[in-house]
């Protein structure tokens, strides 16, 4: 288990080195010069020289690597060049709408999800399973921008039991935040929860037809504590995988629906910068969600160990 | 992977009967089916004119004259959706493409040399899936100037991977067969089995995952466009559509409903078809659904 940890974060590790080199790569290549974006059109060459020396792009290209990407390490991601201040501080003032937007889509996806998924498996080929099966599929085709304006139009325009954008800020109490935060989340949470039912269902179908699922059945166990007990747990190793990759797609799904529904989170901040060519901002965030997707493998790594000893062994 | 005997090979007409035996299948193929019908009609007919631009009519709801209502040009929203659907389908094609045409031959180059070019593709490959790709699509576009055609690109990126992963895992278990032994025996290259045994027998799952990527290169070019980053005005296309239509939406919801309709359609197709083609194809998942 040792081992295979450490071979986990090796390769996660390197994953995210390679991904700072194409970073840093993409944004020498673009056009635009920062010091330039930030001074205006109308600046005099020596004004713009200064500031490039200060901003150190004059430096030779791999000693600014180098300085960006230890800073990354040491926490310090840079200044921004539109906003002023550093961009460790942009990041936690939006971090605060991501990560409760993506936590609680997760939840409700997953929450959907499994018993959907599982519900259908123990109904195969009935109708509880046909109809599932074909909102799942319906579900699947939904962009979540266009669910998210439909679910607008009904909660917030018609029956205005929600704000349609916007968002309050934590200080104003839990409440608030949340009730802004709820549409969002739906919206993103509804095309992972079909993927994921679909993926449920297949994995318990799989499983189900296993000997031990006959002998446990045939010994007289409740039908019940089979499906939960010994199917689902069997089953969990492709529903983690896809876990895991759906947590990528919120990431970058919050991109759009925080557009939709002006939310001032990381999607918003990050689009924001890319338009405003604030390059060092969209560094330090794309590396953040980089870093936040590979942590998020190795959980899920480490979890297939906890659901199945055998991969504990092997390492 | 063990060698298993393989099943003997069906007649094309025995695949063709068992698809349209196939609900799935079915019913997919005649939505995409009609879907490439109106992109192809557009060409040539539409009700009316997508330039032409009625302010007297400006978002009329639905009528005989125009079933799914106009915009706020007063141009008619069907039309619209003809003509935006090629900007759909071309985009989600050439994104496929791309895919395929890079993708496939990597993996197929992964599984034929293995050990050390295998291990560094297939890093690489994770380093490409740790990159939201909706995000880093949207970097592209942004940087390279917003269009359909840095559109096709950012999508098409994303999907090299996802190729060469589904072609090296279909070429690994098709390399320990007794027939590429044989072949290898009879001193063919590398490359010459690859194209002469590995590829035909992978082109079934290729094509499984090729509607999944043109279902998913759909919603990509369409939460492109909402962005303003795909197909630029005055081209039609539904990503756009719909980015209008939310200003707009209190007063004329249909503005949001039926590009919407549209893409859900057709992705809807889409994915039954790849389902079907997978159930017909390899029956041995078919057993599990």
């Amino acid at each position: 288990m040792t081992a295979f940890l450490a071979k986990r974060l090796g390769f996660g590790f390197l994953t995210l080195v390679v991904a700072s080199v194409v970073v840093f790569a993409v944004m020498e290549i673009l056009p635009g010069d920062p010091a330039r974006v930030m001074l205006g059109m109308n600046a005099t060459p020596e004004a713009l020289e200064t500031l490039r020396n200060q901003m150190g792009l004059n430096e030779p290209v791999l000693l600014r690597y180098l300085n960006w990407a230890g800073g990354l390490l040491t926490g310090d991601f840079g200044r921004s060049y539109t906003y002023s201040s550093p961009v460790v501080d942009l990041i936690g003032e939006r971090v605060i709408v991501s990560l409760p937007l993506a936590i609680i889509s997760l939840v409700l996806s997953t929450a959907i999800a499994i018993p959907v998924g599982i519900y259908a498996a123990a109904r195969r080929g009935r109708a509880g399973d046909t109809v599932s099966m074909g909102a799942a599929q319906l579900g699947v085709a939904v962009p979540n921008f266009w669910f998210a304006l439909l679910l607008i139009y009904v909660f917030a325009v018609w029956l205005r039991l929600v704000p349609a954008g916007g968002f309050p800020g934590w200080s104003g109490g839990i409440w608030p935040g949340l009730k802004s935060l709820i549409l969002p989340a739906i919206a993103l949470a509804l095309p992972q929860a079909a993927i994921l039912a679909r993926v449920t269902r297949s994995a318990m179908l799989e499983v189900l037809g296993e000997d031990y699922i006959r002998t446990a059945r045939a010994k007289g166990m409740p039908r019940r504590y089979v499906l939960w007990r010994h199917a689902l747990r069997n089953a969990m190793i492709p529903v983690l995988t896809i876990l895991g990759l759906q947590f990528a797609f919120l990431l970058a799904g919050t991109i759009i629906i925080e557009n939709v529904f002006y939310l001032p989170g990381l999607g918003r901040l990050v689009f924001q910068a890319i338009t405003q060519r604030d390059l060092i901002v969209v560094e330090g965030v794309v590396m953040l969600l980089v870093a936040s997707v590979v942590v998020v493998n190795i959980l899920v790594d480490i979890c297939y160990a906890l659901v199945d000893p055998r991969l504990r062994v092997r390492g | 992977m063990t060698a298993e005997p393989l099943p003997t090979r069906p007649s094309e007409t025995t695949l063709l009967r068992a698809a349209f035996a196939n609900r799935s299948f079915l019913i997919g193929f005649l939505i995409t089916a009609a879907i490439a019908a109106m992109a192809v009609l557009s060409f040539f007919w539409t009700p009316y004119d997508v330039t032409n631009l009625v302010v007297a009519d400006r978002m009329k709801g639905l009528s005989a004259q125009h079933p799914f209502g106009t915009d706020h040009f007063g141009r008619d929203i069907l039309s619209m959706i003809m003509v935006g659907s090629r900007n759909s389908i071309a985009v989600a094609v050439v994104a496929v493409g791309i895919g395929m045409g890079i993708g496939v031959p990597l993996g197929c180059w992964a599984a034929a040399r293995g050990g050390i070019v295998d291990e560094a593709l297939m890093r690489l490959n994770d380093v490409v899936f740790a990159f939201p790709a909706l995000l880093s699509a949207v970097m592209i576009t942004a940087i390279f100037g917003p269009g359909a055609v840095n559109a096709i690109i950012a999508i098409g990126i994303f999907n090299i991977p996802v190729f060469a992963r589904v072609a090296r895992a279909g070429a690994l278990a098709i390399w320990p067969r007794e027939y590429i032994l044989a072949a290898r025996a009879a001193g063919k290259s590398g490359t010459l089995i690859t194209v002469e045994h590995i590829l035909p027998n992978i082109a079934s799952i290729l094509l499984v995952q090729g509607t999944i990527q043109f279902a998913l290169g759909i919603l990509a070019e369409a939460g492109l466009s909402y962005l303003g980053l795909g197909a630029q005005p005055p081209m039609p296309s539904w990503g756009r559509m719909l980015f209008e239509a939310q200003t707009r939406m209190m007063v004329a919801p249909h503005l949001a409903i039926f590009p919407g309709l549209a893409i859900v359609v057709t992705v809807l197709g889409l994915n039954l078809l790849g389902d079907g083609l997978r159930d017909v194809l390899d029956p041995k998942l078919r057993r599990e659904r």
